[in-house]
């Protein structure tokens, strides 16, 4: 009769005060892959609804951008490009990096933007921060088309300095790496505002200092030593100088910068879903 | 016992009450403190039990304390309670979206629950596509939706808009679409709010009949959470009474309905208040029930106006009126105190308590909704002879027999 025995432990759940900090239901997580899917085809088709140019808004952005960088920091500045067109050499920094900053903006405030769900329904909250990471994607995917078609414009125009290389297959990894940036200080920025609203304040600066700390509007190759370890010691930095090597043939490659960013990345990661998933268990009550 | 669903055991919550300010960080470190040497949370000894009317002098207050009880598989347990018993903080905990402070639960099988009707749902996506979105939050794989599809459409019955955004749709057909979507959920155990109070009469009728068959027919152990008792009576076969936070009984929901009623039935036939009114009162004189009320205020009413809802002690409403829909023109405008007085002549009430919910506005504000605030009792009202009210009802009609 060991089935009446174990009556009273077969229970399939059980809520408690004090979960162990490392039970991170990750399993749950993929139990819930639909949910992620539905996030991001929500989230496409509603950013373009109602919008006359529709999705073209997300190659207008870069568009804009780049003109703007090339002007200001290529013309009146005349901050080196490392003998590339300006135009693909900030527009390889600004895909890259949008990446980074709309993923990591969006997923800094997913607590207290979807608190009405939040506080209606269970689903294991990471589902959103994922699913932002996830729909950034796609908008990567549209403004590295446009990035590209610059690129091939460049590549066959005679004299020009661009080659693409070998290294390109590394993309995908890199963007691995971002999106591990932007989700874990995200999601530890998301978990620190549900009580203390001053976080929020801090990001929006925050990414545009970040960005002038990573070398988006300038080689690494033009900057005198001292700032280059402090520039370098920045582990967003190798991923964007990767990219532009890749892609472009200028500038620094190393493995060992790449291996620093990928521990960096790990653990801020580790932290951030460690952080997470304590809050989300009581974020309802002070948001 | 081998057949349980649900076992709760000291269950608590608390809530820290005010303002989140350099206050909140000041208790947030020494909790910290507290916890780095390995001691108990200060701020668990102290706090209040959740009586709204009465202003604490503690941050902290119990929305739950010391809850305990058990639900069998199958069983439908109705949770009542007034205002602030610690109902809605219970499902809340239940359905994972907040913790509880102290205490345990243990569930067995899949929990969904319904707190509200169409959660997630994007205004400009299709029916369709939030049909996808809103199971897939309530936890349902693509395939399972995909399987009950036309089930779901056809319950609602919005199959000839299924592809239109929602935000064309009426808020009565996203009422339908979200119930029908989570009614084709197959957990184990479903919780459930009030959501039943929106949606036209039909379709309440039919979801209640809908969890019904899910209960007795399928199983399922339902969690239901309401104010109207008739539904309690009509879907649960236990029920529990929370007050303050607190547990009172759980038994018969019969029984525990009446044990609810009764408490509430401490009610007197006068009651004062701080600001508005300074009174109202409500009393059977001869065979009329008169209501009547003072008012006063440090500014002006435009047209004030008195409501009332007078129900049995099931507590089903047996009638209630105010001018506004008595198409009453009020030419009272700009005065600071005054008297109404409402008399009822019919119909007239069989013996019994009544219980009474009073409204006091004006053409621009409404300044108290008092539920359930009077009671009321009637005695001779009538001459006919009493009979069971069960039977029969609470009202005398007003007749004319003709015999030839």
């Amino acid at each position: 009769m060991s089935t009446h025995k174990n009556a009273t432990s077969n229970w399939t759940e059980s809520i408690q005060v004090k979960r162990s900090l490392f039970d991170l239901r990750l399993k749950e997580v993929w139990n819930y892959r639909d949910l992620l899917i539905m996030f991001v085809k929500r989230d496409f088709l509603a950013t373009y609804k109602q919008t006359i140019l529709g999705p073209l808004w997300f190659v207008i952005q870069p568009i804009l951008t780049t003109l703007m960088f090339t002007v200001v920091f290529g013309g009146f500045a005349k901050i080196s490009t490392d003998g590339q067109p300006k135009i693909v050499f900030y527009l390889a920094g600004i895909t890259i990096w949008n990446y980074f900053s709309e993923s990591f903006n969006k997923t800094s405030s997913v607590f207290v933007t979807n608190a009405s769900i939040f506080g209606k329904v269970y689903f294991p909250r990471l589902i959103v921060p994922l699913s932002i990471v996830t729909s950034g994607l796609i908008r990567f995917a549209i403004q590295f088309v446009l990035f590209l078609s610059f690129l091939i414009f460049y590549f066959f125009k005679s004299g020009s300095l661009v080659h693409p290389n070998m290294y390109a297959f590394l993309t995908p990894l890199l963007l691995i790496f971002m999106a591990g940036f932007a989700l874990g200080t995200g999601i530890i920025i998301s978990a620190m505002t549900t009580k203390y609203r001053d976080f929020t304040y801090l990001v929006t600066f925050g990414v545009t200092l970040l960005m002038y700390a990573t070398p988006v509007i300038y080689p690494v190759s033009s900057l005198a030593s001292k700032y280059k370890v402090i520039v370098m010691a920045n582990p967003l930095s190798a991923i964007v100088e990767t990219f532009r090597y890749a892609w472009l043939g200028s500038g620094t490659f190393s493995w060992g910068a790449l291996l620093y960013s990928f521990t960096f990345m790990f653990l801020l990661l580790s932290i951030g879903i460690v952080v997470f998933n304590k809050v989300e268990k009581t974020f309802m009550d002070t948001v | 016992m081998s057949d349980l669903a649900i076992k709760v055991q000291q269950l608590s919550k608390q809530y820290r009450l005010g303002q989140v300010g350099t206050g909140t960080l000041k208790h947030d470190l020494n909790r910290l403190w507290h916890s780095v040497r390995g001691k108990e949370d200060p701020y668990l000894k102290i706090g209040q039990s959740n009586d709204r009317t009465v202003k604490g002098e503690s941050d902290y207050a119990w929305a739950l304390r010391d809850i305990s009880f058990e639900v069998k598989q199958g069983e439908a347990l109705g949770i009542i309670g007034r205002n602030g018993a610690g109902k809605s903080t219970l499902l809340k905990i239940l359905s994972k979206i907040t913790s509880p402070t102290t205490g345990e639960i243990n569930i067995k099988g899949r929990i969904a629950s319904l707190l509200e009707v169409g959660t997630g749902f994007h205004p400009e996506l299709t029916g369709r596509e939030n049909v996808f979105m809103n199971g897939s939050i309530l936890g349902m794989r693509k395939w399972e939706i995909q399987k009950k599809f036309d089930e779901i459409v056809d319950f609602a019955g919005v199959a000839a808009y299924i592809d239109t955004p929602v935000k064309r749709y009426s808020s009565g057909m996203i009422v339908r679409l979200g119930f029908a979507v989570a009614a084709h959920l197959e957990p184990e155990i479903l919780v459930v709010d009030e959501v039943l109070a929106v949606g036209d009469a039909e379709f309440q009728k039919k979801c209640i009949g809908k969890m019904k068959d899910v209960s007795t027919n399928q199983g399922r152990t339902i969690l239901f959470v309401s104010h109207n008792m008739s539904a309690v009576q009509n879907l649960c076969d236990t029920a529990m009474f929370l007050k303050n936070g607190e547990f009172v009984s759980k038994g018969p929901a019969k029984q525990i309905v009446r044990e609810y009623l009764s408490e509430r039935n401490n009610l007197l036939n006068y009651k004062e208040y701080e600001k508005h009114l300074k009174y109202v009162k409500v009393e059977q004189v001869k065979d009329k029930i008169i209501i009547s009320a003072e008012y006063h205020t440090d500014q002006v009413f435009d047209s004030p106006q008195l409501g009332f809802v007078l129900y049995n002690n099931e507590g089903i409403p047996i009638f209630g009126s105010n001018p506004y829909i008595e198409n009453i023109e009020i030419d009272k405008t700009k005065i600071i105190e005054g008297k109404i007085v409402l008399e009822i002549l019919e119909p007239k009430l069989l013996d019994g308590d009544y219980i009474l919910s009073i409204w006091f506005k004006d053409k621009f504000n409404s300044y108290i909704e008092d539920l359930e605030c009077l009671t009321l009792s009637v005695s001779g009202m009538t001459t006919n002879k009493q009979w069971d009210q069960s039977f029969i009802g609470n009202v005398v009609p007003k007749t004319i027999w003709h015999f030839s």
